[in-house]
């Protein structure tokens, strides 16, 4: 294994090495040399491969992506970089109306990756959206949530062999996480999740930022007597509902947790499907945990309130297994 | 170094110091620009350490070296009208009025502050007060200036908007809608680029296709000039014209304002796209503030002691606002969930 490397790290050590094998390979956004991005994650790779292939945009966000999809649609593989995800609203048509549906209108494939940070840290509530659930919710678009530098370098290494659109999704409050990462070929397939903490009484799924919380909570429950199953799903578009099934089958409980707002998120969408295919062989309600239906405030003591902790977490599982709570 | 203490070393006597015609300015006025942006220039100077400090989440961008364009342009505003910011907006915001303490204890994320803690550094507004907006996405914030123009329009309201944006946001294409849509529609707009020649790191000259924002706007049919952005006087003097056409039905007016940011783009910026040399010219010879002081000298409006009672005074309100500040309580976490919408949407919470 090589040495920790901080999760930005491992998203240029991975898009490093695909450039390197994938001449047709080009990044741009706004401020990627000096900076090397907002969070660094491009850093350096502007004096490795010349300012062809990384490219200094004006702050043109539709342009941006725009120009991705017509030259994905012509031998490239670019990668916008957005900095944060926030500013994708400024590119919806673009995202969703075009490079979304190229494929089943015109058949052409779309070799696009859309990076951004998402997610909820300081700054207001203008640059602190979770929504991944937009783009999961539109046919058409890959969307990764890395929790770990491994999965995160293994996964854009993935978008960039793969031949759809993907929505690359770095949460803030991730960026200096460091781990370990996997060598050149060591690629993390799209769809498939991973237990991150075994248990046999409760399941968890989840993903992103909410994945440590998750263990968190799972570790404070296991002195309570209460083994907690943790599952990292790793994209939510595909979405790994078969390995939450396995899980549940010998759990027979479910929690899904988001960072993002509990209402009308992938959250609902994992508890619905489990109701669905698991219906008989539940022993309680799937009970889901979320943000609260609010926009990111900027106060430090709202921000807490809007934002799910451990503590959310283990009083959902304790609900969910009510007799070894007590 | 604070204001008050260049001005004590004789700042504003240097002999670098760019002029600045105050032909028509009457001391009152002179005196009303050096305080405002003495009190603009004090706040930003006393906010960033307390960024650094970790009393003020969430990051910031100061606007040191950008308090002429406030203050030209909004004391050429009655009151009413209306104004929109960006990320960038410290300076719109004192400029029209809104209380220093209000402001600070906002930063802080207090329940005392202009929002009660909801908005923070990006997004300071004061809606009642006019200002409809500072804004976390670039270019956003003149659409609600043009829309506040449109309610102004068919409301006969009378009021004027204005709209800033930065040399970066004049790439965003909506931006162009906004200043097309206001000619179209022949609205009481003024359109003001604050071009301090950098978006972030990227020097404007590099990202500006025809490299002539003021250029680009002309192609669109409405009055555009530039302006020089670090003397007060002409850029209220832009101001007061395009305020007058807009409120006599003559439509929009654009002023691209040649200004520089003396700070970083960001509390914690390096600033390694730019050499100090660059900055320290641009200290010695524009700055805003010294500028105004030393005109209004050698033009005989203030004393030496009314430029020094006038910095006291921006010292004095910005130390009781971080003691305001400081003092106020924390929003009560109990409220986080009112006022997200007129409508309850009976969106249920976690279990
Ligand atoms: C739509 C959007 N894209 C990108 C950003 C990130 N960003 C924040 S400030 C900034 C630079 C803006 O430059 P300019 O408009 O010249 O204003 P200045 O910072 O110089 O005041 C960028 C790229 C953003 N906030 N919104």
């Amino acid at each position: 294994m090589s040495p920790r490397v901080t999760l930005s790290q491992a998203y240029r050590q991975g898009l490093a090495e695909e450039m390197r094998a994938d001449p047709s390979i080009l990044v741009y956004g706004t401020d990627l040399f000096e900076r090397g991005g907002h969070w660094g994650q491009v850093r350096g790779l502007g004096d490795e491969f010349g300012r062809d292939r990384v490219r200094n945009a004006p702050i043109s966000e539709a342009a941006m992506v725009a120009a991705g999809v017509g030259a994905a649609m012509n031998g490239l593989r670019p990668v916008v970089d957005l900095n944060f995800i926030d500013f994708a609203f400024g590119a919806m048509d673009e995202i969703v109306n075009q490079a979304a549906k190229v494929r089943y209108m015109w058949g052409a494939p779309m070799p696009l990756v859309i990076r951004g940070t998402n997610g909820v840290a300081g700054g207001g509530a203008q640059h602190n959206n979770s929504i991944e659930s937009w783009f999961a919710h539109t046919p058409g678009l890959l969307v990764a949530m890395p929790s770990t530098p491994a999965d995160t370098k293994g996964l854009i290494k993935s978008a960039l062999r793969g031949q759809d659109p993907v929505i690359f999704l770095m949460h803030k409050l991730l960026a200096g996480l460091r781990g370990e990462v996997g060598g050149e070929e060591d690629l993390v397939p799209f769809g498939r999740g991973v237990v991150r903490r075994p248990g046999r009484d409760v399941t968890i799924a989840t993903y992103g930022v909410t994945v440590s919380r998750s263990v968190a909570a799972a570790e404070q429950l296991a002195a309570e007597g209460v083994e907690v199953e943790v599952l990292d799903l790793r994209t939510v578009a595909p979405l790994d509902l078969e390995l939450v099934e396995d899980s549940v089958r010998r759990t027979r409980r479910l929690v899904v947790v988001t960072e993002a707002p509990r209402h009308g998120g992938i959250g609902a969408e994992i508890a619905a499907a489990l109701a669905e295919s698991l219906h008989g062989e539940l022993d309680g309600p799937v009970l889901r945990v979320g943000a609260p239906h609010v926009p990111t405030p900027h106060s430090p003591t709202l921000l807490a309130a809007a934002t799910p902790t451990a503590e959310d977490i283990a009083r959902a599982v304790r609900l969910a297994v009510p007799a070894r709570a007590a | 170094m604070t204001i008050l203490d260049r001005q004590s070393a004789g700042g504003a006597s240097s002999p670098e110091l760019a002029p600045l015609d105050l032909t028509g300015v009457d001391r009152g006025q002179a005196e009303s620009w050096l305080a405002s942006m003495s009190l603009i220039r004090q706040f930003e100077t006393v906010a960033e350490p307390l960024v650094m400090a970790g009393k003020i989440p969430g990051g910031m961008h100061s606007a040191i070296g950008q308090e002429a364009t406030a203050v030209g342009v909004i004391s050429a505003l009655a009151e009413g009208d209306i104004v929109t910011g960006t990320h960038r907006s410290h300076h719109v915001t004192l400029a029209k009025g809104l209380p220093p303490r209000e402001v600070m204890a906002e930063l802080y994320g207090k329940a005392t502050g202009s929002l009660g803690g909801r908005g923070g550094h990006m997004h300071l507004a004061d809606v009642g007060r006019g200002h409809f907006g500072s804004n976390g996405i670039v270019g956003a914030g003149l659409g609600l200036a043009l829309g506040a123009a449109l309610g102004s329009s068919v409301g006969h309201r009378g009021q004027v908007a204005v709209g800033f944006f930065g040399d970066g946001a004049a790439n965003i294409g909506r931006v162009w809608e906004y200043v097309n849509l206001a000619v179209v529609w022949q609205l009481p707009l003024v359109v003001v680029c604050e071009n301090n020649l950098y978006a972030v790191e990227t020097p404007y000259a590099q990202v500006t296709g025809g490299g002539d924002i003021a250029a680009r706007a002309r192609g669109f049919g409405l009055p555009a000039e530039k302006v020089d952005g670090q003397d007060v006087a002409a850029m209220h003097r832009a101001a007061a014209a395009a305020v007058q056409r807009a409120r006599a039905g003559g439509g929009p007016t654009f002023i691209e304002s040649l200004t520089y940011r003396l700070g970083g783009h960001d509390v914690g910026d390096r600033e390694t796209y730019r050499t100090r040399e660059e900055v320290e010219r641009w200290r010695a010879a524009q700055d805003p503030v010294l500028r105004l002081a030393a005109a209004a000298q050698l033009a005989g409006l203030l004393s030496a002691d009314d430029v020094a009672a006038a910095l006291a005074a921006a010292e004095k309100a910005v130390a009781e606002a971080v003691e305001y500040a400081e003092a106020s309580p924390f929003p009560d976490p109990g409220t986080l969930l009112t006022g997200v919408t007129a409508t309850d949407l009976r969106i249920r919470s976690n279990p």
